[in-house]
């Protein structure tokens, strides 16, 4: 099982890598002065100088390739322009509300969306599978953000039940301050995840070794749970890491929505405010995210699937 | 001969072509009411001048944070901004965005998958590592990632939304590239010395479309909901030009002035977003019974 996993993470290498030098690429090479872009049309020459010269760009460009990934792989990301804040500082901070919301809606997403799915499924073509068919379309289409809109305007404006804005402090105070963005993201994954187990449930519901069980005498619960959802668990690990990935991306716009502190917050408000060194450092941290909950996604196989330990 | 014989292959699609639309539109009831919710946010984008009651940008600070009257049907906003005239006129930005993204991530993707699956060798394995890559991104975080460095403004977002939608088309293609290649059609038309661009053009693009069609019916709804997305991450169109996005972006603003803007607004998308993922999944169905579910 080691050496799998030692492979997988060797591989994520140059993934890192590869991913870096795209970043770079749309940051330096795209059309136009990267000063001129993040300064605005309205800055002065001196004010272009200046911020070239900080920011390195006098120097060749493949000098500036291996600065830059230099700087982003040992973490020095560089200072705010707008209050000389250190980047990492500003990172820091946020990070653990982004890794708190994305962990709290991935687990209520879980927790009803697989039985959701198992209900489904064991209730084919009637009524609780018309149910979630309903469900997950209206949760495929409706907009994460409109739906955190509509949640804070019935359940935290006009019945006062939770808060409007802020991340919290105190264990207690921040899971208060969590739910309700973090439901928002969950009925969206609810909606995924049901359908998915449902899918896969169902196929393997059909496979012969379920007859056998059946045949055997097993309780029709142990036939579902033991032998059905076991083996409907792989299609399920690969939708738990796009569901992550999604919460991730869903997380920019619900931060937004309930005003609370995280990395899509500081991303944004940087875009609003042209602030290069963190625009880029939250591209790159959003990036490094990505690869690795795909690694992740992998390594959960290897526990899942015994079969992949042995290749 | 052989090419006689491939040509009426390539050019038999052509006749049922009404058939299948048909068969997607009308197949069940709820693709019949898709279709007519489409169709009405269509009509609404094409008149939108002709039927919206108020001009959207105009300004009335006499009636601020109206709630919905006969006069104005959805209220005002905290500029006394017709909430409905916003809405209609915003359609039009959602739908051409929904419609011009993915046609345009269809045309560039196909190209690149195309190309990596027919001609292999360096170019399939650096084209082949960098969609895999890029498909490891959720669109909507590359979308973000990318409008992080373009910025806003109407061709910007028409490029972030066509560039995350191209690693798909391209996957798609170069797959469906690949197992055509392998057909005695093409060997034969190699062998009859038939040029490379006529092979893909006439061989190669007509069995692969399919799959390309449904994909692009199928992000129809994704494009109009990253458009919104930005839009209300303000990366997308860009006030005071109504976009169902930056509208409910606005709304959020005004939370304690009018609620109606956001409903409006959400419900528009929430409408919009359904029925074309009730036909993005019926027109997979009917052309490609083999991915669907």
């Amino acid at each position: 099982m080691l050496p799998v996993i030692g492979a997988r993470l060797l591989d994520a290498v140059p993934t890192v890598l590869l991913v870096l030098t795209l970043v770079f690429i749309a940051l330096r090479l795209l059309p136009g002065d990267p000063a001129l872009v993040a300064l605005g049309d309205y800055a002065t020459a001196e004010q272009l100088a200046l911020f070239r010269e900080q920011m390195g760009l006098n120097a060749p460009l493949w000098q500036q390739y291996f600065t830059f990934i230099w700087d982003m792989l040992t973490l020095d990301f560089g200072q705010s322009l707008i209050d000389r804040t250190p980047v990492l500082r500003l990172l820091a901070d946020n990070l653990p509300y982004t890794i708190e919301l994305t962990l709290v809606a991935t687990g209520m997403g879980l927790l009803v969306g697989i039985p959701l799915g198992v209900v489904a499924a064991v209730n084919r073509n009637k009524l609780p599978d018309a149910g979630v068919r309903v469900f997950s379309l209206v949760g495929y289409a409706i907009p994460d953000f409109y739906l955190g809109a509509l949640l804070l305007i019935v359940f935290a404006l006009t019945l006062g039940w939770f808060p409007i804005n802020g991340g919290g402090t105190g264990f207690v105070d921040r899971m208060y301050h969590v739910f309700l963005p973090a439901v928002t993201l969950a009925m969206v994954k609810t909606a995924f995840l049901g359908r998915l187990t449902r899918t896969s449930l169902l196929e393997v519901l059909g496979k012969d070794y379920i007859r056998t069980a059946r045949a055997k005498g097993a309780r029709e619960n142990r036939v579902i749970y033991r032998h059905g959802l076991r083996n409907a668990l792989l299609p399920i690990t690969t939708g738990l890491g796009l569901s992550l990935l999604a919460t991730l991306s869903g997380s920019v716009a619900i931060e937004l929505v309930f005003n609370r502190p995280g990395i899509g917050e500081v991303l944004i408000s940087a875009i609003a405010k042209r602030d290069y060194p963190v625009i880029q450092a939250g591209v790159v941290v959003f990036a490094f995210f990505v690869v690795l909950i795909n690694l992740l996604v992998d390594l959960a196989y290897i526990v899942v699937d015994p079969r992949i330990r042995v290749k | 001969m052989t090419l006689a014989t491939e040509q009426t292959h390539v050019l038999a699609p052509e006749g049922p072509r009404f058939g299948l639309l048909r068969s997607i539109i009308l197949g069940q009831p709820s693709t019949i009411m898709a279709t007519i919710i489409i169709a009405v946010f269509l009509a609404i984008a094409v008149l939108a001048p002709a039927i919206a009651p108020y001009d959207p940008l105009a300004q009335s600070y006499l009636a601020i944070n109206a709630y919905p009257s006969a006069e104005h049907w959805l209220g005002t906003d905290q500029f006394g901004r017709d909430v409905l005239s916003r809405l209609i006129f915003g359609s039009r930005n959602s739908l051409i965005f929904g419609l011009i993204s993915p046609t345009l991530a269809a045309i560039f993707g196909t190209a690149l998958g195309v190309a990596a699956g027919y001609f292999g060798g360096i170019i399939d394995r650096l084209v082949t590592r960098i969609i895999d890559l890029l498909l490891a991104f959720p669109e909507l975080l590359l979308a973000i990632m990318i409008a992080a460095v373009l910025g806003g403004g109407f061709w910007n977002v028409v490029a972030v939304i066509t560039i995350a939608f191209v690693p798909g088309f391209a996957r798609v293609a170069r797959a469906s590239t690949l197992a055509v290649k392998q057909e005695p059609y093409v060997e034969a038309a190699i062998a009859a010395g038939v040029t490379t661009p006529m092979i893909i053009a006439r061989h190669v693009l007509p069995n692969i479309s399919a799959p390309i069609v449904v994909l692009m019916t199928l992000w129809v709804a994704s494009a109009i909901r990253l458009e919104a997305s930005l839009s209300f991450l303000g990366i997308g169109t860009q006030p005071p030009n109504p976009s169902w996005g930056n509208i409910i972006r606005d709304g959020l603003g005004n939370i304690f002035g009018s609620p109606w803007p956001i409903i409006g607004a959400g419900f528009a998308i929430t409408m919009v977003v359904l029925a074309f993922n009730l036909i993005g999944d019926a027109a997979r169905d009917v052309l490609d019974p083999e991915t669907a579910q």
